[in-house]
């Protein structure tokens, strides 16, 4: 449980992280909240010779509304994010997802953008992310671009992130005043991954869902936007049939591992339980 | 008389003896961060000692090349099972009679075991060093699975055993055998069985978990060359056997051992083995001159030391068709790991295992318990439990379940029809113990009426007709439990650990001025002993609890103890305890008389002294005694008031306790929701109230994370797959449920002061408490039994094999 040497990094703008991550190479890391890197470190499964502490870069931190759109700093923590009251007001779905993340003490330092960029199929945003459209602001040496969330995970702690490149910012489309929303997840314990999760945003229209957005966390390698699932019950008013119709879909696209939590089979099956909650707990909220 | 003297009332709370909820002592420093542990010790010129551990459940060590190592800048030295030949230290004995590897000696035997011990300037340049060491192994078939150790083409384990035909407990009948042990009348029990009315038969698994202490199993050891003295600093339950057993494997004579246990945090009885890193730190320091430092990490702790439970018990009751149980015939397959490390009492392979009887009336009982090698960790350790008591706990209470079941009887209602009545004790069991007290019944009758257990039975019935309509995806289970403990090793008679007796001790000395000091041979892991034995010494001679100092863990002022594990410290220390206070008291009686000039048999004890019988204004308080002791004593005494008591109890103590819980499980999901958990606990004399019941809060947590989820499980291939706490179930206190505490007092009629000891308890009886619930609420849709732990995903597919979802 000892970490190997490393040089440490405490850089004060984002183009000097950039800079240090692109010339140090495949050896950097930039360290946000340190709650996936230390422990894999400690673990010696990572051994960066660089770490590049991005506690310095003030440009990272902060929580805006551009028009019709959030805009989080990567650096924004969790309990940032709860102590918000633009995200309270906008963005309710954000605070349900972040209390259900570990504990406060972790919320103090974990950040919203090392919980997306890490590409961990456990973290809980990156769903979410991909149900709300969001979009990630990826600075390099080369400039910047915008990846949208459903584009960004490959794989397993695979990413669109080019070597070099940083995530440090991500926005978000403000769902419509009176949308639904639920995010379900079915845990062991107080800081233990997703046995299996669904984040929905919903509108209703005359009893009727009217628009639809599913996620789901843990329950693939990435995270994923189950979108027949979504389908399915769009013009219902979510009878039993529909919901199981919903879940059905759902359970197709997904392939959990079998880990502790339990057989694929179980993860499978929770993983269509928690989309027909979190359908008919949005659909309760909507108006 | 006037105003200012105070009413006996007022002089009997200032002592804050036995019966007070007096605040923890330890607490100050505690919750202050002013503990002092292993690891808080740092001595000049220390060096930190890693190991290098196997990847493998079973391979052959080709070459352990540490060449890299060695050039890792602050590497001093990589020891193997070569270096330790060298010093004979390559093997260490167990506490089972067995041997152990202390450093890999030509093969491994488990994942993670020891292979080297890498020493250097710090813990960061220790842990550099064992990446470097390049260790060629070729694996070999592993055995996980118990009930395929004694196939006979299983992969022989133990190959420094072959030929072996006889072990510590007799003849060994396959390669991977290590014993078999019976208890009670077989001809008996196979008789009651044939004439049975009623049987019941089943497989009751009680899997393998860990106690994982919050603080895990570390040492520093120093060694000084020029005066040939060890000392070890270590978080040791029993200090002084530590000292012993080192004494008698490194050839250092015991008096320049010193051994120190400073503040532990939590023990559980991980901590009472001996462990590789003990060895090799020592042999490291004996080696290079300097004290050497090891500390395990999490991983380690869970995957390399002490295991506990892994009892595969097929059990059988007979019965009458009125629910009277008739016999009780229990096999054991017990898995002990690559090395029998169990610690247990020398004579007791399968510990006290044959309280399986529990608490009814079984007029014959036959045990027997076969212990296997498999390749998995050693230890078998009593996880907050007196040697393998929670085990026949779990076993006797699930299968009581089982048969009311079959019966179609309550299950309450079968347990009061076949409790061992009040007016039996001292009662004599089947498979050969004597039940110092008890008295069932009155127990069993309070906890029902207490959770108005025929009101729950209804909600339940009306719950199952719900679920049965489709109105409702949840189920309800009551579980009871009503278990009896064996605890206080014990008799010299019959419990010795490597030739020692288990008593256990203390030494008072008393000050001119009235405070003292108590020097006791157990050693506190949490259970607030600084607290506790004050209290004793304060009702038995008069001092505030506050005015004694108690003082643990220490060889070199100590007398000799047994340590704390398996609640012995109250049935044997506490006595010990008391047996000294009374020695104190006889001495100051006989000083008092002098200066108050009356006859002994004319005082009579008072709270706080002595008075004159029919003079009550003729007194002499305790603390003018100890100024006198030290310049008025009688012609021909000698002066001081000091005693020394080393107590070999007469008897084990018996505690027990009726426990239930209510419980919810969705059947979608297989979550569940603890609604209630109530338990009455008689633990005879109650020493500090609120002591014990945060030990019930605590035991009772334990017992809630192994039924409901804790394990330590093995792949095929011998990994451990639960070796963190991301997998291995730590409840933290949003998982705990509200827990409801209560009690009776029969006390034991052979300790001193009535006492038996409560720490197991809740773990003890809390286990089948959750598992009978489970099971309870599956019961009505066809299930008899269903293995543990009972989590989510085993609770649905438990539910799913019921065919909940056809």
């Amino acid at each position: 449980m000892i970490p190997g040497p490393f040089s440490y990094h405490r850089p004060a703008t984002v183009a000097d992280a950039v800079k240090l991550l692109s010339t140090l190479g495949d050896e950097a890391r930039p360290l946000a909240g340190g709650h996936s890197l230390v422990p894999m470190m400690k673990l010696r499964l990572a051994s960066p010779e660089h770490l590049v502490d991005l506690h310095g870069v003030a440009g990272l931190k902060g929580i805006r509304r551009d028009g019709n759109t959030i805009v989080i700093g990567a650096m924004t923590t969790q309990h940032e994010l709860l102590a918000s009251d633009e995200i309270g007001k906008s963005l309710p779905i954000l605070d349900e997802t972040a209390l259900l993340i570990a504990d406060p003490q972790v919320r103090y330092r974990g950040t919203i953008g090392g919980n997306v960029a890490n590409g961990d199929p456990g973290n809980d945003m990156p769903a979410l992310m991909m149900t709300l459209g969001g979009s990630y602001r990826l600075e390099g040496n080369a400039g910047g671009r915008d990846v949208a969330a459903s584009e960004f995970y490959q794989g397993a702690y695979f990413t669109a992130l080019e070597p070099g490149e940083l995530l440090t910012a991500i926005s978000i489309p403000v769902p419509p005043v009176g949308h639904g929303y639920a995010y379900e997840k079915l845990k062991r314990k107080v800081g233990d991954y997703a046995t299996a999760a669904a984040a929905v945003v919903l509108t209703m229209a005359g009893g009727k869902v009217a628009t639809c957005q599913i996620g789901l966390t843990n329950l693939a390698e990435t995270p994923l936007l189950a979108e027949d699932a979504a389908k399915a019950v769009i013009g219902t008013s979510l009878d039993p049939a529909t919901l199981k119709k919903a879940a059905a879909a759902a359970e197709a696209i997904m392939s959990p591992a079998a880990d502790a939590r339990g057989p694929v089979e179980y993860r499978k099956h929770v993983g269509g339980i928690m989309v027909m909650r979190a359908l008919q707990r949005a659909a309760g909220r909507a108006s | 008389m006037n105003d200012m003297t105070p009413t006996r009332e007022q002089r009997e709370a200032k002592l804050e003896g036995m019966g007070c909820k007096r605040k923890r002592v330890e607490d100050i420093r505690f919750t202050q961060g002013k503990g002092s542990y292993v690891d808080d010790l740092k001595l000049p010129g220390m060096l930190h000692g890693d190991f290098v551990r196997s990847p493998h459940a079973h391979a052959r060590v080709k070459k352990i090349d540490d060449t890299e190592a060695l050039k890792v800048p602050g590497v001093l030295a990589v020891i193997t099972a070569e270096t330790l030949k060298t010093v004979n230290l390559a093997w260490m004995p167990t506490l089972a009679g067995d041997v152990q590897m202390v450093l890999a000696d030509g093969k491994v035997l488990f994942q993670n075991q020891e292979v080297a011990f890498v020493v250097a300037t710090d813990r960061y340049a220790a842990d550099d060093g064992i990446n470097k060491v390049v260790v060629e192994y070729e694996p070999l078939p592993v055995v996980i699975d118990p009930f395929k150790a004694m196939d006979a083409d299983a992969p022989v384990l133990r190959e420094d055993l072959a030929g072996k035909t006889t072990g510590a407990h007799g003849p060994r009948k396959h390669h991977n055998h290590v014993f078999e042990w019976t208890v009670g009348d077989k001809d008996l029990t196979d008789a009651a069985f044939r004439k049975a009315e009623v049987t019941i038969k089943e497989m009751i698994s009680y899997h393998r978990t860990h106690p994982s202490p919050l603080e895990t199993c570390q040492c520093v050891c120093s060694f000084d060359k020029i005066r040939g003295e060890l000392s070890i600093w270590g978080t040791f339950q029993a200090p002084h056997v530590i000292r012993t057993v080192v004494a008698l494997i490194a050839k250092i004579p015991e008096h320049k051992i010193h051994v120190i246990s400073p503040d532990i945090g939590g023990g559980f009885g991980n901590k009472v083995g001996a462990y590789p890193g003990y060895i090799c730190a020592a042999v490291a320091s004996i080696v290079t001159g300097k004290p050497v430092k090891w500390v395990e990490d999490r991983i380690e702790n869970l995957t390399a030391t002490s295991f506990a439970r892994d009892y595969h018990m097929t059990t059988e009751i007979a019965s009458t068709k009125e629910g009277k149980v008739t016999g009780l015939r229990v096999h054991v397959l017990a898995d002990h790991g690559a090395f029998d490390a169990c610690a247990d009492p020398s004579k007791w392979p399968a510990g006290f295992f044959n309280i399986v009887t529990g608490s009814y009336d079984f007029p014959t009982a036959h045990l027997s318990v076969d212990g296997i090698y498999t390749n998995k960790a050693p230890g078998g350790v009593a996880y907050r439990c007196s040697f393998r008591v929670t085990e026949a706990a779990y076993c006797i209470e699930r299968a009581m379940d089982i048969l009311a079941q079959k019966l179609g009887m309550d299950p309450a209602e079968l347990r009061l029809k076949n409790f061992i009545k009040a007016e039996q004790f001292p009662y004599h069991s089947a498979l050969g113990w004597e039940y110092d007290s008890g008295d069932y019944h009155t127990a069993m009758r309070k906890m029902m009426e207490s959770v108005d257990y025929a009101g729950l039975r209804r909600e339940q019935a009306a719950q199952r007709a719900a679920f049965k309509r489709g109105e409702t995806r949840e189920i309800m289970g009551l579980g009871v439990s009503f278990f009896t403990e064996i605890v206080g090793a014990g008799p010299s008679k019959n419990c010795d650990i490597l030739g020692i007796a288990m008593f256990d001790s203390c030494e008072i000395r008393m000050h001119p001025t009235g405070a003292g000091i108590a020097r006791v041979g157990s050693k506190s892991q949490g259970q607030g002993h600084e607290t506790t034995w004050a209290q004793i010494i304060a009702t038995e001679i008069g001092i505030p609890a506050d005015d004694i100092m108690v003082e643990e863990g220490n060889t070199d002022t100590a007398p000799y103890g047994l340590g704390t594990y398996g609640s012995r410290s109250t049935p044997v220390a506490g006595a010990a305890i008391a047996m000294a206070a009374r020695k104190i008291r006889a001495k100051a009686q006989m000083i008092a008389a002098y200066k108050l000039e009356v006859h002994e048999d004319d005082l009579e004890w008072d709270i706080d002294g002595f008075r004159v019988k029919g003079l009550p204004e003729k007194t002499m308080s305790m603390k003018d005694i100890c100024w006198a002791a030290y310049n008025s004593v009688p012609p021909g005494m000698e002066p001081g008031l000091e005693a020394v008591s080393y107590y070999d109890p007469p008897n084990m103590t018996y505690p027990f306790g009726a426990y239930i819980c209510v419980m919810n499980i969705d059947v979608d999901t297989g979550v569940y929701k603890v609604r209630r958990f109530y338990a009455l606990d008689d633990c005879g004399t109650r020493i500090n109230p609120m002591i014990i019941e945060g030990q019930v809060h605590g035991g009772l947590t334990e017992a809630f994370a192994i039924a409901m989820g804790q394990e330590i499980r093995y792949d095929d291939e011998g990994n451990v797959v639960t070796g963190s706490f991301m997998d291995f179930f730590m409840p933290t206190a949003v998982e705990t449920p509200h827990w409801e505490t209560d009690f009776t007092v029969t006390p034991s009629p052979h300790h001193p002061i009535g006492a038996k000891g409560v720490g197991e308890s809740p773990n003890v009886g809390g286990v089948p408490a959750f598992s009978n619930a489970v099971n309870d609420a599956f019961s009505f849709l066809g299930s008899t039994h269903i293995q543990m732990p009972h989590d989510y995903w085993r609770n649905w597919k438990a539910a799913k094999n019921l065919g909940v979802f056809a």
